[in-house]
């Protein structure tokens, strides 16, 4: 096979991968769009076998099936709820991955065509340098962002002391190391490079919390498709450049959206700015925790959601954590067929990544134009009945709307205080994971439902049907 | 089914046909004008772009499989790994070589299943 007609079928690949992301503009030709992604990696695959430099098969056959077996295993196996922390795993994975190969080029550098006779040429110890330190932060940042879905690490941030001062001059180690591999094409700098980078990765994410995930997880996602880009670069492969530019360019909006919809900048993200105003307003708010709410019952609110009209879900994240999806559609095919009005209402940031919500209402088959975007349905809610909000929190505080002291002021939110009654299931009066106090608790047409969301929604189902 | 194979053969169709006219050119002056690293940045910008076109029409329903689906494509570095693990200069990079193999293998077919999972599920409904 030659060199050009390797570089046209790579070029085939390329636009089956581009055909994979446009397929998702909608449902109905998504599935098309993830065969043509597999197809593009086939064919991506075979053309690596056939790389003259490539002489040995056996190896790479028996590791693609081992990582196949795995992959395919974990993919079949995986809950719905867990998909924030697989997202994240994957994408260590990534970034681990091009940090090896980089090492890997280094060391072969006439198999990867980068020398001139047996000497590496400069442009190419740059593009290595800048995949690996790319790599390696979105490795240990991932593994962190893993750990914190996870719940092995607690989700509350963590901050070290001084760690603007440590992350700027760990940044300066990596550019000084950097740029002392380019120079010297010493592999101690490489290593140094890849171990700072991977020291920076955990400074990243560590000081950022829970609620802030679904940004973080789609900013990793933008740096895993920038450290292929950058292995494209030094193996000189239009193919892993064009591919890590789309996923970066996805990752990047999908950052966009997040942040936008929390009325936050990505830089404030990172910082974890958010965590310490959440945890000053979480002690002063302990003072005020003694105010009177309304605690009902699951009768009292089967009684009223049988003899509403219209009914707006509002799921979160502790509907994920409560598994709480398959009881909901339950109740809500109930309340349908008295004729009912069911719609469900999705705050960009709900749950810990972007569509998470989606993902877990479609699992449990729940009619896909039944479900709202927050702009679609925030004008509905004055002519709603019923807004039931199911593990949902901070993205329904009117504190973001009224009150200019609030962290959380001048995010976009769900005004589920216009419905007529609005039910809140949560497990105590805790604050949300911004830290402040939901002052729609307290006000007259609000009643709280005490308990786990799963077991308050299958006993308003058994209410409904007794 | 059927319709997707018919045209997965007509397209290899096209692609043979194309593929005859491009080996029977030889492109290699046109590289000659310029670095590598500019043809590199000239492609990867415009893909930025696409990818900046393409990324806007997701529908936000469907932004938890965009994320799965781009993590499996940007394992498309399996391709360095295949090189460092099928080369015979250096046999530390064919360990790592190795190693980065069974890493984007995970990945590729991790991801490409779980999306094949979740788009599954918002087909259902279209019943």
């Amino acid at each position: 096979m030659s060199e050009s007609f390797r570089a046209f079928l790579y070029l085939v690949s390329a636009v089956f991968f581009i055909l994979a992301l446009k397929g998702l503009s909608s449902a109905k030709t998504s599935m098309k769009g993830n065969m043509f992604g597999m197809f593009g990696m086939g064919i991506a695959v075979a053309i690596a076998f056939s790389i003259p430099q490539v002489s040995a098969y056996s190896l790479t056959v028996f590791g693609i099936i081992i990582g196949g077996l795995i992959g395919a295993f974990i993919a079949k196996k995986i809950e719905m709820t867990a998909l924030p922390q697989l997202v994240a795993a994957f994408h260590s994975l990534v970034g681990l991955a091009a940090v090896l190969v980089a090492a890997g080029a280094l060391n072969a550098p006439s198999a990867f065509g980068i020398d001139v006779i047996g000497c590496i040429m400069r442009g190419s110890l740059v593009e290595i340098g800048l995949g690996t330190a790319i790599g390696a932060i979105t490795f240990t940042g991932s593994i962190v962002a893993f750990l914190k879905l996870q719940g092995i690490m607690g989700a509350r941030p963590i901050i070290l002391p001084n760690r603007h001062l440590i992350n700027i001059s760990l940044s300066g180690v990596i550019l000084l190391s950097l740029l002392l591999f380019v120079l010297t094409k010493g592999h101690f700098f490489f290593w140094l490079l890849a171990a700072t980078s991977f020291a920076l990765g955990l400074l990243i994410i560590l000081p950022v919390g829970g609620a802030d995930m679904p940004v973080i997880v789609s900013m990793l996602n933008s740096y895993s498709g920038w450290a292929a880009s950058g292995i494209g670069f030094t193996l000189n492969n239009t193919l892993l450049i064009i591919t890590g530019a789309l996923v970066g360019a996805s990752g990047a909006i999908l950052s966009y959206i997040m942040c936008k919809a929390m009325n936050r900048s990505i830089i404030n993200v990172v910082l974890g700015g958010f965590g310490d105003a959440g945890a000053s307003a979480g002690s002063s708010g302990g003072t005020q925790e003694r105010r009177q709410v309304k605690q009902g019952s699951p009768e009292d609110a089967a009684f009223v959601m049988k003899n509403c009209s219209s009914l707006v879900v509002v799921p979160g994240y502790g509907m994920a954590v409560a598994q709480a999806q398959h009881a909901l559609r339950e109740m809500c095919s109930v309340l349908k067929s008295n004729g009912v009005k069911v719609r469900y209402a999705i705050h960009p940031v709900a749950g810990r990544m972007p569509g998470h919500m989606n993902v877990l209402l479609a699992e449990a088959n729940i009619p896909y134009d039944d479900v709202f975007e927050l702009e679609d349905i925030n004008r509905d809610f004055p002519s709603t009945d019923v807004a039931y909000v199911i593990g949902a929190n901070d993205v329904t505080n009117p504190a973001a709307k009224n009150d200019p002291q609030s962290p959380i002021y001048g995010m976009p939110i769900l005004e589920v205080e216009n419905a007529k009654t609005v039910f809140f299931v949560k497990r105590s009066m805790a604050a949300g994971y911004a830290g402040i106090e939901n002052e729609l608790f307290f006000r007259d047409n609000t009643m709280m439902l005490f308990g786990d969301a799963k077991k308050v929604t299958e006993e308003i189902v058994k209410a409904l049907e007794g | 089914m059927q319709a997707i194979v018919h045209k997965i053969a007509d397209i290899s169709c096209e692609l043979s046909d194309a593929a005859a006219v491009l080996s029977s050119v030889d492109f290699t002056p046109m590289s000659g004008g310029c670095s590598p690293f500019m043809w590199g940045l000239t492609v990867f910008i415009l893909a930025c772009f696409v990818g900046y076109y393409v990324v806007w029409k997701v529908t936000p329903a469907l932004h938890a499989p965009l994320m799965a689906v781009t993590n499996a494509i940007s394992s498309v570095i399996i391709v360095g790994a295949v090189l460092a693990t099928g080369q015979s200069e250096s046999s530390f990079a064919k360990f790592v070589g190795f190693l980065a193999t069974i890493l984007t293998s995970i990945n590729i077919f991790g991801g490409f299943l779980v999306t094949k999972r979740m788009l599954a599920m918002f087909r259902k409904k279209d019943k």
